[in-house]
């Protein structure tokens, strides 16, 4: 009972099973020309069954229900939190990413206890409300509050609970192993269903009431046993819980082996060999490293980043992690949003001209590679400090500036040819070309080439604003 | 599926299907009416427990479309079975550098590659070779980041001073020097004096080296080729042969010159994989498998590094599938971290200090890609160089873990 027969994965699932299952009207309701498109969509994970609303009247439930059942993923989706910051975790179909975009970024948690006092909890908790990196134009958060029992009691944790609650409205975890702490925490946010952190070989009986009686997620903690792990998922499940999260242990230094190996093989058993005791999502708690008895406070948080960076690529759902230094939170918020990105997404853009503001014929004249990260990151700062100006975007294969230069991707002669065929003569009265930084060594032969003068641009496109109001317009050669 | 097991099910489907109703009744009757339901008794066990009879849920959770369970008292035991698998395919075994009875002079030398399982799944099988490290250095001053030049800025105009320190100092299993100097956009310096840079670093150092070229497919070649010769036996690895000069026509110069002076070449492409098999076809008619490392280029984190990080798992994959064209093992230019402006910009107060968030940055893109299959990194910082190390040697053996140094996490006073 415990292995399910090994249902299609979400590579061999074809638009035609799907639109088998869809109602076939061709009604356009969820904003498609016809359910064949949604179809293809559905199978992408490009959008929701739910966006198809017929299918979700009485008379189509066994449509729907089949559909949910075929498009299922290997690891169970399980929602934290209440309203509109609930968070989803798990949801994974596959081991790779090439496979199918993973689904879900990783949530990262960070702690506070029940010893901080009132002042310590609020600085606490505005630092990581407040944690915000604007990335290529997005804003990269942090996303859960963990809540600490290290007093082990009920009263102190109770008030703790109590006060972070009001002073945050993102998901919580509430951590303590003894039930009588844990209800003590639960009576405080029934609404707002928080995940119990955790059912162990000790409690888990208690835990399991607990987590029916607030319908909440229930984490098993079984560190470093994967057997004891199996069978508490199971008794778990036979008790009626059904949305458990799996920590096998975060095991750091000569453990590290082990963490890694352990999240390894659980996400294979969920996702090649239909193992239902191990189709959870995986709590990694980097915050673990804090237990080593190091001194050095920067050591510490090295390895922290460097665990939660290998737990974000190695199948961690979710993290709980303690350091909320800019430096060593960075990387792990990068990470995640980059893994969780679609592999099928190019990783160039289209060349050619691109216009900012409102440019004239005065307007500068600046030029990159189509490498996607690079163009996006130029873009926003373009956008961000508001320039007119133009972007030459040329095609280097989708490769970064300093590679292809390297590479001779970026030559003065595709840069000549770039200029011709995207008529910047016709744009601008003035003629000259602003290159970036990296490709400097460029400046002497592109303007034999061009025949435009070549300024040198800064080496970063955060400089670019500030090169502009100090070169631009430029003196010499002016009429 | 067994007969009897498919019973089993069905029988479970019935109940699934009737447990609603089931409960609806109990809900409204207190007992059980089976309308036009006729069917063995033996066949259907009903799963309900007595408790959930006389005090129905209620409250805030809607009702469960499951049947209600016994609840277990005591842990139901399960197994576990780590899920192994077979690989037709395997990764080809390189070597770098070699000992003077090898026909060169380095004191010692590094096999990578050989992996039969996917990256560090030591439940399979731990790696036949550990991963190593290269350090780069450079033939001419370059601009390096404030975070890595404060530890080499006594040595950068020497690179024979250079390569002792990468490997006295900062542990360097291998040292790369790229001889950026013959670029015909910066010195255009000569083969022969770039020559004399590498015949100087073999003698400063005894281990294997990797030698780098300026990215110029024809001047490349010259150089390669007048390299070759000179470190004649010394099993170094030339970076790198590529497409470009496949398409100039000068792949054949410095591929012939690697197989006639026993040397290794690394072929780079620019994350394609049907490029980096099409590199390996052209290199095959002039060099032995088993002298080809694969770069597949390594973007750095928050630019690209997802697009090397599945490149690689793919590359892996292929390999072990059985594909001879993707057999090799693959380098990563981990130093590349250092492009994103993360490693080195001052973002502000909360983002301090940069000497710290730098090194991270390359320790983060290295370790990723060590988990996507890389077996050999250039590297620069020597705090990511040290924690690369460290990191390879904690993965390599299961069974260290204490589940007693992290039981009680959750009450640790931090």
């Amino acid at each position: 009972m415990t292995e399910r027969e090994l249902k299609k994965s979400i590579k061999e699932i074809s638009p035609i099973d799907v639109y088998k299952l869809l109602p076939r009207t061709n009604c356009g309701e969820c904003g498609f020309p016809n359910c064949m498109a949604f179809a293809t969509k559905l199978v992408n994970g490009e959008v929701a069954i739910e966006d198809c609303k017929p299918l979700l009247k009485e008379e189509n439930k066994q449509a729907y229900s089949k559909l949910k059942e075929l498009l299922a993923p290997a690891v169970k989706t399980v929602t934290i939190g209440a309203g509109e910051r609930l968070v989803k975790v798990g949801g994974k179909y596959v081991m790779y990413r090439h496979e199918f975009t993973y689904h879900n970024p990783t949530p990262i948690a960070v702690d506070v206890t029940d010893e901080m006092d009132d002042k310590e909890l609020e600085e606490r908790i505005k630092k990581i409300e407040g944690f915000s990196y604007n990335y290529i134009g997005r804003t990269l958060k942090l996303d859960m509050v963990a809540v600490r029992s290290v007093s082990n009691d009920p009263d102190a944790f109770k008030l703790t609970v109590e006060k972070v609650a009001k002073m945050t409205d993102m998901p919580l975890i509430l951590c303590s192993f003894n039930p009588s702490v844990m209800e003590a925490g639960l009576v405080q946010v029934k609404d707002r269903r928080p995940l119990i952190y955790a059912a162990t070989k000790d409690n888990w009986k208690e835990m399991a009431e607990l987590a029916l009686m607030y319908n909440c997620p229930l984490a098993i903690f079984a560190p470093g046993d994967l057997k004891l792990l199996r069978s508490l998922s199971r008794t778990l499940l036979e008790y009626g819980v059904e949305d458990l999260l799996l920590d096998p242990g975060t095991f750091y230094d000569e453990g590290l082996s082990d963490t890694i190996n352990n999240f390894t093989m659980i996400r294979r058993c969920a996702c090649k060999k239909g193992d239902e005791l191990l189709s959870f999502p995986l709590i990694g708690t980097p915050i673990t490293v804090w237990t080593s008895g190091e001194i050095s406070k920067e050591i510490i948080q090295w390895k922290e980043a460097i665990l939660a960076s290998m737990l974000i690529s190695r199948y961690a759902d979710l993290l709980i992690v303690h350091s909320i230094d800019g430096w060593v939170i960075l990387p792990q918020v990068i990470w995640r949003f980059n893994i969780y990105t679609d592999p099928r997404k190019p990783v160039s853009v289209e060349p050619g001209l691109k216009v900012f503001g409102k440019p004239d014929e005065n307007s500068p004249v600046l030029l990159t590679t189509n490498y996607a990260l690079t163009y996006f990151t130029v873009e926003s700062d373009i956008k961000s400090a508001n320039l007119d100006c133009y972007l030459l975007v040329v095609d280097t294969g989708g490769i970064s500036v300093e590679s292809s230069v390297a590479g001779r991707y970026l030559t003065a002669d595709t840069i000549a040819d770039a200029v011709k065929e995207y008529k910047l003569e016709e744009k601008v009265k003035h003629r000259y070309l602003i290159l970036p930084g990296l490709a400097a060594r460029l400046s002497g032969e592109a303007e034999d080439t061009t025949g435009w003068r070549i300024l040198v641009g800064p080496k970063d496109s955060s400089g670019i604003a500030k090169f502009l109001s100090e070169k631009w317009p430029p003196k010499e050669g002016e009429e | 599926m067994s007969g009897e097991k498919e019973k089993e099910n069905k029988k479970d489907d019935i109940i699934l299907k009737l447990g609603p109703r089931l409960l609806e009744f109990l809900a409204n009757l207190q007992q059980v009416e089976l309308e036009d339901f006729e069917m063995e008794v033996e066949e259907l066990e009903i799963r309900i427990a007595p408790t959930a009879i006389a005090a129905p849920p209620k409250g805030t959770a809607p009702p469960v479309a499951v049947p209600a369970k016994v609840k277990p008292t005591r842990i139901l035991e399960e197994d576990f079975v780590p899920p192994i698998e077979e690989y037709p395919g395997k990764v080809r075994e390189v070597v770098l550098g070699a000992t003077k009875s090898e026909g060169g002079s380095r004191g010692k030398t590094f096999t990578i590659g050989g992996a039969d399982t996917p990256s560090f799944y030591i439940f399979e099988k731990p790696p036949v070779h550990p991963p190593v490290v290269s350090i780069d250095t450079f033939d001419i001053k370059v601009p390096l980041p404030k975070a890595i030049r404060m530890h080499v800025q006594e040595v950068m105009e020497d690179p024979a001073e250079w390569a002792k320190m990468a490997v006295n100092k900062f542990g360097a299993d291998i040292v790369t020097i790229h001889l950026l100097s013959t670029d015909p956009l910066i010195k255009d310096a000569s083969p022969s004096e770039a020559a004399k840079t590498v015949e100087e670093v073999l003698q400063a150092v005894d281990v294997p080296i990797i030698v780098g070229s300026c990215g110029d497919p024809r001047k490349d070649a010259k150089v390669f080729e007048k390299v070759a010769e000179v470190a004649h036996g010394e099993r170094v690895m030339l970076s790198s042969l590529t497409l470009e000069m496949a398409e100039a026509g000068t792949l054949a110069g410095p591929a012939k010159a690697a197989k006639e002076h026993g040397h290794v070449v690394l072929a780079f492409t620019a994350m394609e994989l049907n490029n980096a098999k099409e590199l390996n076809r052209r290199l095959y008619e002039y060099l032995p498998p088993e002298s080809i490392v694969m770069d597949l280029t390594t973007a750095a984190l928050g630019y690209g590094l997802e697009y090397s990080f599945t490149i690689h798992e793919r590359a892996r994959l292929a390999a072990l599938a059985g594909d001879p064209e993707l057999q090799h093992p693959v380098l990563s230019g981990s130093t590349n971290a250092w492009a994103a402006r993360e490693a080195w910009m001052k973002l502000g107060p909360e983002f301090e200090p940069r000497e710290l968030r730098g090194p991270l940055w390359e320790t983060i893109t290295a370790i990723s890609l060590l988990l996507a299959g890389v077996d050999i990194f250039m590297m620069m910082h020597p705090a990511a160089v040290k924690t690369m190390k460290e990191i390879v040697n904690n993965l390599m053996n299961m069974g260290k873990a204490k589940p007693e140094k992290i039981a009680d996490w959750v009450t640790v006073k931090i």
